[in-house]
């Protein structure tokens, strides 16, 4: 069964803390909650879904279904990292298609920095049995993607100035977000020569981390009519959804794709659309490397042009053939929890509704596309496609 | 990515010398992998049914889902897939995934020389290192 219409966004909101050191978790999942209520125009009593990922605290839709106060018949805690809300909202739209429930509500919090965690991979479960074949050797975010990078500069020449000019791309949007934690718009030359993190990933090709969170409302067509029968702005349709994971393949390891040339495709054929007909595109930015991927596998532009497509400014709004992250993303803005899902598709639901900052907002948005990649890209990780359109 | 929320925060500043190396947690249908990294051997799953073979080993083939999989003495030589070199001094260390001649990628660390000399493709074999009270893991060093 196609999604393309069966659901549509009518709720979304981003917490602007970036510290969150008074705050549970909990609390920043009721905070992000209250917000995309009050966007929507609804009440807690019109949510019957509710969708969080396995970070949530205690037992997930449980728990936060009892501190929410929520009346559910249909609940999902789809866990894939980062890229969860993205899945989220698939799935929400496939359970609002199938008759299982009206209105549900995704929410992501966490507060990594305030609680001072590393950025780490999930503690270890004995029971996982890859474990004992990679914790040895000292895997962590940042050495992963940097493997990624490396492979991808073996096989197809893209350089460290390439990759940092998504970097510069991200500083020129972020410097118009009041919220974003990093503001200042950075040269190609100031991202390679900022220190190495891991080779060949520069400290400045990492992403930030931060506090927050952020929640979307999915409903039903007629709800969303409803709503936007009192509302001035456009209605955001889901129109097309992906998802696959990737991993090790006992062994046949290949660095030089995601999971999103499983997801991308899935999606556009979805949507019945091709990625040219994309004006906007939020792409999970965990790294600079992690964002050349998506381009690549979404079908951007062929597998190892991601270089020449970014270059000399090729993502900036208004000046490149492909804007994104458009609020500056994780690499200046925001990554709560660690997890970058959710604000992928607030800033996209921005664009739709025209509500992105002037100078940042593609002008007459009609459609734009979020994914995301949960997980680690050489090792395993979920990637989600979803593709909404302005109506 | 995920997130580890909540958790004690980790000492501020690089770790002082060299990484140590965690010990790994040995599950039933990997313990011949271990017990032959003990007498410094490398060894991978072969799967009787498609002739695949793959790691890390598992009693079931991946390929195949046939529970009749035996172990294959390796080489121990292969060559650089890919590898990132992290953190500063003492405490740097080359995350790596290797090709073994046999045709899997591993995950290892590069070690015993001057990670600025490596190159994705080179020619690496096998060397045991000790872990943290556990068995002993292998790592690769140009060949
Ligand atoms: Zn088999």
């Amino acid at each position: 069964m196609s999604l393309n219409g069966k659901a549509y966004i009518v709720g979304a909101y981003e917490h602007p803390t970036r510290k969150a050191d008074e705050l549970s978790v909990v609390r920043l999942h009721a905070d992000v909650a209250k917000g995309a209520l009050e966007d929507a125009g609804l009440t807690k009593d019109d949510i019957d879904a509710y969708f969080c990922a396995g970070d949530a605290p205690g037992l997930g839709t449980t728990t936060m279904a009892e501190y929410l106060g929520l009346k559910l018949r249909h609940v999902d805690s789809t866990e894939c990292g980062g890229s969860a809300p993205i899945l989220h909202v698939a799935h929400a739209a496939a359970a609002i298609a199938a008759g299982r429930c009206n209105v549900a509500l995704i929410t992501l919090a966490g507060r990594p920095r305030a609680a001072g965690a590393a950025l780490s991979l999930k503690a270890p479960d004995a029971d996982a049995p890859e474990l004992a074949f990679e914790l040895p050797f000292g895997p962590a975010t940042q050495n992963l993607y940097g493997m990624v990078a490396k492979r991808h500069m073996h096989e197809f020449g893209t350089t460290s100035e390439q990759l940092a000019w998504i970097k510069v791309a991200a500083s020129h949007h972020a410097q118009h977000n009041p919220n974003a934690m990093l503001r200042n718009v950075v040269t190609v030359e100031e991202v390679v020569n900022s220190p190495m993190v891991s080779d060949p990933l520069h400290r400045l090709d990492c992403c930030v981390m931060s506090d927050g969170g952020g929640a979307i409302i999915v409903a039903r067509p007629e709800i969303a009519r409803d709503i936007a029968a009192r509302q001035t702005r456009p209605m955001v349709k889901v129109r097309g959804t992906g998802e696959a994971p990737k991993h090790s393949m006992g062994g046949r390891i290949d660095l030089t794709y995601s999971a999103a040339a499983c997801s991308g495709p899935a999606a556009f054929a979805e949507a019945g659309l091709s990625p040219a007909d994309i004006q906007y595109a939020s792409l999970y930015d965990s790294f600079t490397i992690t964002v050349l991927m998506q381009l690549e596998d979404l079908g951007f532009c062929k597998k190892g042009e991601g270089g020449r497509f970014v270059q000399d400014g090729g993502l900036i709004s208004g000046v490149g053939r492909l804007p994104f992250n458009t609020d500056g993303g994780g690499l200046c803005n925001n990554h709560p929890a660690n997890r970058g899902g959710v604000t992928k598709i607030i800033e996209a639901v921005r664009q739709l509704r025209g509500e992105a900052h002037p100078a940042v907002q593609v002008k007459n948005c009609g459609l734009a596309l979020a994914n995301g990649i949960g997980g680690a890209l050489a090792s395993r990780h979920t990637a989600g496609t979803l593709i909404m359109e302005r109506v | 990515m995920n997130t580890t929320q909540d958790k004690p925060a980790r000492p501020a500043g690089p770790p002082a010398g060299p990484r140590k190396i965690p010990a790994p947690r040995v599950l039933p249908e990997s313990q011949a992998f271990w017990s032959a990294a003990d007498e410094g051997r490398l060894v991978i799953k072969k799967c009787n049914a498609c002739g695949e073979v793959h790691h890390y080993p598992r009693d079931v083939c991946p390929h195949c889902l046939s529970l009749d999989t035996t172990w294959l003495q390796a080489a121990g030589t292969g060559s650089v897939y890919s590898f990132s070199t992290m953190g500063k001094g003492e405490a740097a260390y080359t995350l790596a995934f290797v090709t073994l001649d046999e045709g899997v990628t591993l995950m290892t660390n590069l070690v015993d020389c001057d990670p600025r000399t490596l190159a994705i493709g080179q020619r690496v074999k096998v060397v045991f290192k000790p872990s943290d009270g556990g068995h002993p893991v292998p790592m690769f060093t140009p060949a």
